[in-house]
């Protein structure tokens, strides 16, 4: 009797006590309402965390500057870095700020999951809103027509390299590679003479996959290929990709010019590259921003050039971007708060002059990189007046990027694989991985495979 | 519900006053709320809710959640999809799974081979020591104190793969080496159970050192007059004596070691290859590692998977010892 009573009071206050935690507990999620104090709250990204005090308090500056020009709204900077494993825990849990920032790729995942915003009547009312380069509005836009985030950075991947290395390993710093073969030349005379790795490729989160992606597109291949119904199949199995892995294999084992890590992300890379112990590796053109604003680079040390394309009419550089969101539990008031700071601070610079020069002022007082290589939002004229009006403020070593802004509108601009791409890149990570440990590699066998589980990703996404 | 029966007739109840010894039956009372106050349940039940409420909402509500979790399609931001048992035969047909298992089953083996000994014939060595014993133990308590972030980390500089990394060019003086240590299939894994062993060796030795204490001298004092040495002392002795402790420890190293995340998430993420990828970091992947919206169902049908194995494991490995155990 006693023991059936300990069972019964021993169940009930478990019940009482979960009872209890789920009726305070579930929604703990936004009441997204405006504040008591007439002021709409606007919570935005601001930097990389650990980035430089100077940069933080440039950013604050333009704070302060918005606040003043729209009283009515009271923003908050929140530090933010968009890593793939991160990103979706922050947005399930809802601790991300109203407006956040993600790669061009994972737009339309966003849209289909409406986890963001239509913003299409504020985006509309902005002066510039018929004039943004189409191929890049069309990644954060539904069917419909209807305009969900804006974009803030467009870039295309470049081939950064080590000034100083170059001059130690007795190359000319101003006459980077322009095929792959003088890459694989010069990263063996770098690692030979200066014992940092000549050439580096990223391994781990995804960012291995997208290595090799930006390594097939410039040999003329593709990852994916989507037929007239909309069906998308893997296509990793392609002559380039393998040629991509046989010219790192050699690289890596017979040249031994590849350095001893081989499971860097993209921010282990930049700490690598900015600590000088890699000579080239392959990033976006806008990454010299968080070299210098994270990993203090010596400005002396880098060099960017355009990556080498093969004679393939297929040869294709690989771009990409980041657009701005809104969450989607954003009040009307808060998404016109919202819209009114993307324009502020990220886009208004290419049309206004004025803002153009305040915010280039306010960005190199404080010894932040301006006039960073991008490619156009808008159009290219667009582009080429806003870097005419900063041209006073660029503090960014300009000259040593010759080789990629002056080749880049050459080169065949394409945008990344469209369908489940992290996922894609991320079951491509082994693949590189795999190929740089393993001097044994089978290529065509690890190809097979990896397109086996590139076709498993696409098809989950498809499905869901 | 019971009631506590009435007190004996009067005459024997004087009967029993004349006597010393205080009448054996309580005083009878009502059970009421009244009686529950007064009796302190009042403050045992305050005493009790933070307990409840911690454990209710960081324990029992997120496994009840996880059960639920497992049968349905979710990505936490649309509404869930009931699924039944879609979600197990998913991960069931996973080829990575295989690959998860048979790599966390390898580094449990590793564990128990350089990682379950070791702490034993610390503990042994330093009971010897008897005047050093508390400075030794010190010493070996000193790397569970560092946070398991910052020790991953360090060892992440040491095993840095060029003839200058740290290792390296110690064993290089040595005449061995270089060691691909992390970069390498063969030798990621051997290299994470080092730095995991190095981590939590600590914590055992002080457990051993304590029953060894425990050990009457008078054993060791007459297997001395029979001839023993230090060793035979240990083995016929010592380890006998302490062959409870082993059994949970052992037990607790196994279920330890099949969630281990933390070594394979710092070092290297699983790889190279898919060599380091354990079940707990494949769990991991499948609910946060895609930006676009986790695979929670099948992130939370693998966690009950393993954690009704490891149930199963233990009832088994209850059972078959329960022979050999002390108690």
């Amino acid at each position: 009797m006693t023991s059936i009573r300990k069972i019964l009071g021993f169940s009930t206050t478990m019940a009482a006590t979960l009872a209890l935690v789920a009726a305070c507990g579930t929604s703990a999620g936004e009441n997204a309402q405006d504040s008591d104090d007439g002021k709409v709250h606007l919570s935005v990204v601001s930097l990389i965390p650990g980035s430089e005090k100077a940069a933080f308090k440039a950013f604050d500056d333009q704070v302060a500057a918005f606040e003043k020009a729209h009283p009515d709204v009271d923003v908050t900077p929140q530090e933010y870095e968009w890593k793939a494993t991160t990103f979706a825990a922050q947005l399930a849990g809802g601790t991300l700020p109203t407006v956040f920032e993600v790669p061009f790729t994972d737009a339309q995942s966003l849209i289909q999951n409406r986890q963001i915003a239509d913003i299409t009547t504020e985006a509309k009312k902005l002066p510039y809103a018929g004039s943004f380069n189409p191929d890049v509005l069309a990644e954060m836009t539904d069917p419909q027509g209807n305009i969900y985030a804006l974009p803030d950075l467009a870039y295309g991947s470049g081939l950064q390299y080590n000034r100083e290395l170059f001059a130690a390993a007795g190359l000319d710093p101003d006459k980077p590679p322009t095929t792959w073969q003088e890459v694989r030349t010069d990263a063996k005379a770098i690692a030979d003479k200066t014992g940092a790795a000549g050439f580096a490729m990223m391994g781990k989160s995804n960012t291995g996959g997208w290595n090799l992606a930006t390594l097939t597109y410039a040999l003329g291949g593709r990852i994916e290929s989507t037929d007239a119904s909309g069906a998308t199949t893997a296509t990793v199995n392609n002559p380039a990709t393998k040629q991509a892995l046989q010219m790192l294999h050699s690289m890596r084992w017979d040249d031994n010019s590849m350095g001893s890590d081989f499971l860097l992300d993209w921010s282990g890379m930049n700490q690598a590259f900015a600590a000088g112990k890699v000579g080239m590796y392959i990033s976006g053109s806008d990454v010299y921003s968080a070299l210098k604003q994270t990993n203090n680079i010596d400005p002396k040390t880098y060099g960017l050039t355009t990556l080498p394309m093969s004679d393939s009419p297929d040869a294709g550089l690989l771009g990409g971007g980041t657009l701005a969101a809104v969450k989607a539990t954003a009040t009307p008031k808060e998404k016109q708060a919202a819209v009114a700071w993307i324009d502020f601070h990220y886009l208004s610079k290419y049309t206004d002059q004025q803002r153009a020069t305040d915010d280039a002022q306010t960005q190199a007082a404080n010894k932040q990189p301006v006039g960073v290589p991008q490619l156009p939002i808008l159009d290219r004229e667009t582009l080429t007046t806003y870097e005419s009006w900063i041209s006073d403020y660029v503090d960014v070593p300009l000259t040593q990027m010759k080789g990629f802004t002056g080749g880049v509108f050459d080169q065949k601009l394409t945008p990344e694989p469209a369908v489940n791409t992290q996922e894609v890149y991320g079951a491509m990570d082994s693949v590189v991985q795999t190929v740089m440990t393993d001097q044994g590699a089978d290529v065509d066998a690890l190809l097979t495979q990896a397109n086996t589980d590139v076709q498993k990703a696409i098809d989950k996404s498809a499905k869901s | 519900m019971s009631t506590i029966p009435q007190s004996k007739p009067q005459s024997q109840s004087q009967s029993q006053s004349q006597s010393s010894s205080p009448p054996l039956t309580p005083r009878p009372r009502r059970r009421s709320p009244v009686t529950w106050v007064r009796g302190g349940g009042l403050s045992t039940l305050v005493f009790l809710l933070p307990l409840l409420l911690a454990f209710g909402t960081f324990s029992w509500y997120p496994i009840g959640r996880a059960v639920v979790m497992s049968v349905q399609q979710t990505n936490l931001v649309t509404a869930p999809v009931f699924v039944g048992l879609d979600n197990f035969r998913d991960v069931l047909s996973d080829p990575l799974l295989w690959t998860a298992v048979r790599n966390t089953a390898w580094f449990a083996l590793l564990a128990l081979v350089i990682g379950y000994p070791l702490p034993l014939a610390l503990a042994v060595l330093m009971s010897e020591a008897r005047r050093l014993k508390g400075f030794f133990s010190a010493l070996a308590y000193l790397p569970v104190v560092v946070p398991p972030v910052v020790a991953v980390l360090l060892w992440k500089f040491f095993y840095d793969a060029s003839e200058t990394g740290i290792f390296n060019d110690i064993l290089g003086h040595v005449g061995l080496g270089p060691f691909p240590w992390l970069q390498s299939a063969t030798t990621a894994m051997p290299s994470l159970v080092l730095e995991a062993t190095w981590a939590g060796a600590g914590g055992t030795v002080i457990i051993y050192l304590a029953a060894l204490t425990g050990v009457s001298p008078e054993l060791y004092d007459a297997a001395e007059v029979d001839g023993a040495g230090l060793w035979r002392k240990v083995w016929n002795v010592a380890l006998p004596q302490l062959r409870g402790i082993m059994l949970v420890t052992l037990i607790l190293q196994v279920i330890g070691t099949a969630q281990v995340f933390l070594e394979p998430y710092l070092f290297t993420g699983g790889g190279p290859a898919n060599s380091t990828l354990t079940v707990l970091l494949l769990i991991y992947n499948y609910a946060f590692a895609n930006s676009s919206g986790g695979d929670y169902g099948a992130a939370t049908a693998l966690s009950l998977m393993l954690a009704v194995t490891l149930a199963l494991l233990s009832a088994l490995y209850l059972r078959l010892t329960r022979s050999w155990s002390t108690s």
